[in-house]
C-alpha cells in the first residue's frame, strides 16, 4: 500500500463542481414539461377529518390537479418501516402516504396539489378546505404511555409501539450490594437535522414502457428503490432512483417518506414529470426528528468507584408513525453500547417505544449511540461527585484495557479493537488537565466559574453482518458492494452502492484505489447514487460507508491487483510466484526497472492480444463485503466552559476531540468530519430543541424559532487520534461520521455541570440555555 | 397575475422578463438559463444560502424580490470565477482548506466572505466567525470556513501586495 496516497489530506474532488455552483441538487432538475406539487398538511396535532373541499383549489389558475387520501387509497400501499424489531412486540401502525380519516401530527399530509408554477401550486393549497374535528393530543413520551392519555392508533394500547429489553450479569444482585447508588432522570430532547438542503423529489414516469425514475434527496438510492417500488408499485427493473448532489442527511435523508410516494403518484397520474420541495418550515414538520428520550438511569459501584451495575428504563419518543429505520434506533444502536468503555458486570434496560402526537423520528447524527453514552457519561461523572473522586481518575479505575482482537461486553457484542486508557491519557495530556483543574480552583477563588468536561466513549458502526441484521429484523442487508473497472488508457471507474453526500468518498475511495494498485487518484472516478449504474448497496448511514463499502472496495482492487500478477507474469514471461509488485509496477523479482505497469497491463487486458491461457479479457473486478463485526470507533473528548451565574449565561471556552477511527485515509477530511459532529453535539448541549406546546404545535417551526450553532459562538475545536485497526477490516478503517457528536453533548453538559458545582444544583434540562442554568442555580440557592 | 418587465444584469449579461411583482430574486434567479447555484435553505433568511452579489454588495436574495433588482448587475457563484475558469480566491481557499462537505451552502459561505473581505482585508478569526453568523452551515462546524476565509485573505493580500 502506497503510504504516500494513503493518509494524505489530498483536496476533494468533489468541490471544483461544488465552489463553482455547478453541482445538481434535487431541485435544481427541470425537465421538459415539469409541473409542481405542494403538499397541505394538517395544522392540528391530532384530529378527524370530517370533510375536504378540493373544488376552490382545483380550479386555481395553472392547477392540473388536487388529490386526497380517497385518491391514493387504493394506488399506495402504507408507508413501511422496514426494521420489525422482535421479540418487542412491535406494533406497527397503518401509516398512509395521505391521511385518510385522521391526520396524527402537524405536517400529516391531508391532500397535494399540482400545478403549472411553483408559486400557482402554494396558492391553491391554500383554497383547500378542510373541516377537522380536532382531538386530544400528546408529545411527551413518558405521558404519552400513562393510562388515560389520548389514543393515538386503534388497537395499540398505551400507545406503546415496542417494548424491548437488553440485560447482561445480575443486576438486581449488584444493585442490591451496592456500596454506592447514583441515580437521574434526563431529557434527551427532540432534535431537527436540518439538513441544509430541505427534501426534494422529481418523478418522471414513462406510460409507454412503465418506466419511473425519482430523483431523491436520499442517502439511500437502493432501499428508495426497494420500498418506493413495494409502495407504488412500479416494478424494482422499471424503476430508477437518482441521489444526485444530496446537501446532507445526517439521518434525515434515511427514511423514505410520504411526500416522495405521493410525487410519483402525481407523475404517474398525470404524466408528466412533477417536482417537489419542501420548504424550510415544512421540512421542520414534515422531515424526521432526531432523540426524544425520557431516561431514568441508575448506576451502582464499589466505595472505590468501580462500577457494578447500570440499570435503566428508556421512554423513546416515536413519532406519530413508525419511520423507516426508527424501532432499531433506540434499542439496538442504543441499548447494546450501554455499557460503553468499561467492563460492567451487569446490565439492564427496558426501552419503550411510544407513538406521540408528533414528527415520526429517525436516525438522527449518532442515532442511539449519544444517547446511550450520555447516560453513561452522565452518571460517571455523578459517581465521581459522590465519592470525592476526579472524574479522569474514575474512569480511568473502570476502563476496558488495550485490547487488539476482540473483547466481548455484557450486552453481547464483543468490540474490535479498542485502547480507551490510551486515548484518555492523551486527551488529558494534550489539555493539561491537572493544570486546567489548578486554574479553575484559582478562577473560583476569584469568584469566576470554570467548568472542565469529560466524556470517553465507543460507538458502533459499520452496520454491519447481514446475518445479524436478519436476526434482528432488520429489512434489508447490510453489506457493501464494489466494481473497479479499468479503461484502455489506465483510467479507473469505480462503481459503489452506498451514497456519500457530502462526506467526501469520492475523493477518499480514489485514495484506496489509488493506495492498492498504484494509480494516481487523479485517474479514479467515483460513481455513486444511481440505481442503474451502480450496484447494489445499502446506503450511508451509521458511519458505514467507509468501514463497510470502503472494505469492499479494497478488496476489489486488490482482486485487480492479483489478476494484473498474472498477465504481467505472462508477459514477461516469468512464472506469478517470481513476480513482485511496487507502486504500480509489477516485475520480476529483482528487476523493478522491466517490469509491467498497471496501464500496461490495463492496455493488454482490454485489447486482449496477448493473454495468459484461461484469463479473461478486461481488467474489472467486484466483491460484495459482508463484515464479520460491526466496527467500534472509540475516543475522550474534553471541554471547558465558563458560566456567568448572574445571567446563566454558558461560554464555551475550549474543546478537545480525541477520536480513533482506525487508520486515517485522508485526515483532512477525517478531522472535517470530527468538527461538524461536535458542533452538532454542542448544539444539543446549548442550543437546539424541537419545541411542541401542549396541543401539539410545533413552536419551533422555523428557523428563526430553533437555534443552530453558529459561527461566532464557537471555540476552535482542537482534534486530536490515535489510531488502533480494526482486526477484521482489509484496511483497518472504523468510520468517523458520527463520532464527533457522540461524545460532545454529554462533554458539554458534563463541563456545564461542572461550573455549576458551588451551587449544588442537581440537574438541568438541555438545551443549557442562559434562562435554565440561571433558574437552576436560583432554585438551588433556595431563591 | 399582473407581470412587469424587469431588466436584470447577471454575470454580466442581461436578462429581460416579465414577472409577478411577487417573484423573490432567488426564484427568478434559480430560473434563469440554470443558473441554479443560489440555494435555498430556509423561508426565514436565517441560512444564508441565497446571497449573491448586487451591485457589489451581499443581498439574501431570498428577501428581495426580482423586481427590486430592475436595474442591478447581480453576480451569483456562477460568475465569481474569471472567465478563463481560473477559481477566485475565495473557491480557490474554499477547496484547498475543506471548507465545504455537502455544499449547499458554500454559494452563500462564499459570498458573506467576499463581504467579510470587503470591508476589512486583514480580519481576525473574531471578525471572521461574527461576518459568518447570518449564514449557516450543518456539515463543517464552521472551522474550516474560518480557516478558508483567512487563507483567502491572505492569497488577496499577496495578490494585491
Amino acid at each position: 500500500m502506497s503510504a504516500k496516497i494513503f493518509g494524505s489530506g489530498i483536496r476533494r474532488r468533489e468541490d471544483p463542481r461544488l465552489v463553482t455552483g455547478s453541482a445538481t441538487y434535487t431541485d435544481d432538475i427541470t425537465l421538459p414539461g415539469m409541473v409542481y406539487a405542494a403538499m397541505l398538511r394538517s395544522p392540528h396535532a391530532h384530529a378527524r377529518i370530517r370533510s375536504i373541499d378540493t373544488a376552490a383549489a382545483a380550479a386555481a389558475p395553472g392547477v392540473l390537479a388536487v388529490y386526497t387520501g380517497a385518491d391514493t387509497a387504493e394506488a399506495l400501499a402504507p408507508v413501511p418501516t422496514a426494521w420489525l424489531l422482535p421479540d418487542s412486540d412491535l406494533q406497527v401502525a397503518d401509516y398512509p402516504a395521505i391521511a385518510r380519516d385522521t391526520v396524527r401530527y402537524v405536517g400529516d399530509i391531508v391532500a397535494v396539489v399540482v400545478a403549472e408554477s411553483r408559486y400557482q401550486a402554494y396558492d391553491a393549497v391554500d383554497l383547500v378546505a378542510v373541516d377537522y374535528e380536532p382531538l386530544p393530543a400528546v408529545v411527551d413520551p413518558e405521558l404519552a404511555s400513562r393510562p388515560g392519555a389520548p389514543q393515538i392508533h386503534d388497537g395499540i394500547a398505551g400507545n406503546q409501539a415496542l417494548h424491548w429489553t437488553v440485560a447482561g450479569g445480575d443486576v438486581e444482585a449488584a444493585f442490591a450490594s451496592a456500596d454506592v447508588v447514583v441515580e437521574e432522570r434526563i431529557v434527551q430532547q427532540r432534535l431537527i437535522p436540518n439538513a441544509m438542503e430541505t427534501r426534494s423529489a422529481v418523478a418522471r414516469f414513462t406510460r409507454a414502457s412503465g418506466e419511473l425514475t425519482l430523483w431523491n434527496t436520499t442517502q439511500n438510492p437502493h432501499i428508495a428503490r426497494f420500498i418506493c417500488s413495494a409502495v407504488t408499485g412500479v416494478p424494482e427493473d422499471r424503476l430508477r432512483v437518482i441521489a444526485p448532489e444530496v446537501g446532507g442527511g445526517f439521518g434525515s435523508k434515511i427514511a423514505v417518506y410520504p411526500a416522495d410516494f405521493v410525487t410519483v403518484f402525481c407523475a404517474m397520474r398525470l404524466g408528466r414529470p412533477v417536482k417537489w420541495t419542501e420548504t424550510r418550515s415544512e421540512n421542520y414538520q414534515a422531515t424526521t426528528h432526531g432523540r426524544d428520550h425520557v431516561q431514568q438511569v441508575e448506576l451502582a459501584a464499589t466505595r472505590d468507584g468501580r462500577i457494578t451495575g447500570l440499570r435503566c428504563s428508556v421512554w423513546a419518543g416515536l413519532g406519530a408513525y413508525l419511520s423507516t429505520a426508527a424501532p432499531g434506533i433506540p434499542t439496538i444502536l442504543h441499548g447494546l453500547m450501554l455499557s460503553g468503555v468499561y467492563d460492567i458486570p451487569a446490565v439492564k434496560e427496558d426501552v419503550y417505544g411510544i407513538y406521540t402526537n408528533a414528527t415520526p423520528v429517525e436516525a438522527y447524527r449518532g442515532a442511539g449511540r449519544p444517547e446511550a453514552t450520555f447516560m453513561l457519561e452522565r452518571l460517571v461523572d455523578r459517581l465521581a461527585g459522590e465519592l470525592g473522586l476526579d472524574p479522569a481518575e474514575v474512569r480511568r479505575r473502570n476502563l476496558i484495557p488495550r485490547f487488539e482482537d476482540g473483547h466481548p461486553v455484557v450486552t453481547g457484542l464483543t468490540y474490535d479493537s479498542g485502547d480507551y486508557p490510551a486515548a484518555l491519557e492523551k486527551l488529558l495530556a494534550h489539555a493539561g488537565y491537572d493544570r486546567l483543574r489548578a486554574e479553575q480552583a484559582a478562577a473560583r477563588e476569584r469568584g469566576r466559574h470554570l467548568g472542565i468536561g469529560l466524556a470517553t466513549y465507543v460507538e458502533i458502526c459499520g452496520l454491519g453482518p447481514s446475518q445479524v441484521a436478519g436476526a434482528i429484523g432488520f429489512q434489508g442487508g447490510l453489506w457493501e458492494s464494489a466494481i473497479v473497472r479499468f479503461h484502455p488508457s489506465g483510467k479507473v471507474h469505480v462503481f459503489i452502492g452506498a451514497s456519500p453526500h457530502g462526506q467526501g468518498e469520492e475523493t477518499t475511495f480514489a485514495q484506496i484505489v489509488a493506495s492498492e494498485v498504484g494509480v494516481s487518484p487523479d485517474d479514479v472516478k467515483v460513481f455513486h447514487g444511481d440505481t442503474d449504474n451502480t450496484p447494489m448497496g445499502w446506503g450511508t448511514y451509521g458511519s458505514r460507508t467507509t468501514a463497510v463499502g470502503g472494505a469492499a472496495l479494497a478488496l476489489t482492487a486488490r482482486k485487480i491487483k492479483e489478476k494484473a500478477k498474472i498477465v504481467a507474469a505472462h508477459l514477461l514471461e516469468a512464472a506469478v510466484e517470481d513476480m513482485d509488485y511496487e507502486d504500480g509496477n509489477f516485475f520480476v523479482k529483482g528487476s523493478p526497472d522491466r517490469g509491467k505497469t498497471i496501464q500496461d497491463i490495463a492496455l493488454m487486458a482490454n485489447v486482449s492480444w496477448n493473454m495468459p491461457e484461461g484469463v479473461e479479457s478486461g481488467l474489472e473486478a467486484s466483491t460484495f463485503y459482508d463484515p464479520p463485526n460491526f466496527t467500534f470507533p472509540f475516543g475522550a473528548h474534553l471541554a471547558v466552559v465558563e458560566v456567568h451565574p448572574e445571567t446563566g449565561q454558558v461560554d464555551l471556552l475550549r474543546y478537545v476531540a480525541l477520536d480513533d477511527c482506525g487508520p486515517q485515509i485522508n485526515p483532512v477530511i477525517v478531522a472535517g468530519q470530527v468538527h461538524g459532529g461536535v458542533v452538532q453535539g454542542i448544539g444539543q448541549a446549548l442550543w437546539e430543541e424541537a419545541v411542541y406546546d401542549e396541543s401539539g404545535q410545533l413552536v419551533s417551526g422555523t428557523m428563526l424559532d430553533y437555534a443552530l450553532p453558529r459561527a461566532d459562538r464557537l471555540p476552535e475545536i482542537e482534534v486530536l487520534s490515535t489510531v488502533t485497526p480494526s482486526p477484521h477490516h482489509p484496511i483497518g478503517v472504523k468510520g468517523v461520521g458520527e463520532a464527533g457528536t457522540i461524545a460532545s453533548t454529554v462533554t458539554v453538559y458534563n463541563a456545564v455541570m461542572d461550573a455549576l458545582r458551588p451551587f449544588r444544583v442537581g440537574a438541568v434540562t438541555m438545551p443549557l440555555t442562559p434562562e435554565r442554568v440561571w433558574r437552576a442555580i436560583q432554585e438551588a440557592q433556595g431563591g | 397575475m399582473v407581470k412587469v418587465p424587469v431588466a436584470v444584469r447577471v454575470n454580466g449579461r442581461l436578462y429581460e422578463r416579465e414577472v409577478e411583482p411577487r417573484l423573490l430574486l432567488v426564484h427568478f434567479l434559480r430560473d434563469l438559463d440554470g443558473l441554479t447555484g443560489t440555494k435555498v435553505g430556509c423561508d426565514t433568511s436565517q441560512c444564508g444560502s441565497c446571497t449573491v452579489l448586487l451591485d457589489g454588495m451581499t443581498v439574501k436574495s431570498c428577501t428581495c424580490l426580482a423586481v427590486q433588482a430592475d436595474g442591478a448587475a447581480i453576480t451569483t457563484i456562477e460568475g465569481l470565477a474569471a472567465e478563463n475558469g481560473a477559481l477566485h480566491p475565495l473557491q480557490e481557499a474554499f477547496w484547498n482548506q475543506h471548507g465545504l462537505q455537502c455544499g449547499f451552502c458554500t454559494p452563500g459561505m462564499i459570498f458573506a466572505a467576499h463581504e467579510i473581505l470587503r470591508t476589512s482585508p486583514d480580519p481576525s478569526d473574531e471578525e471572521i466567525r461574527h461576518g459568518l453568523e447570518g449564514n449557516l452551515c450543518r456539515c463543517t462546524g464552521y472551522q474550516n470556513i474560518v480557516r478558508s476565509v483567512r487563507a483567502a485573505a491572505d492569497a488577496m493580500q499577496e495578490g494585491e501586495g
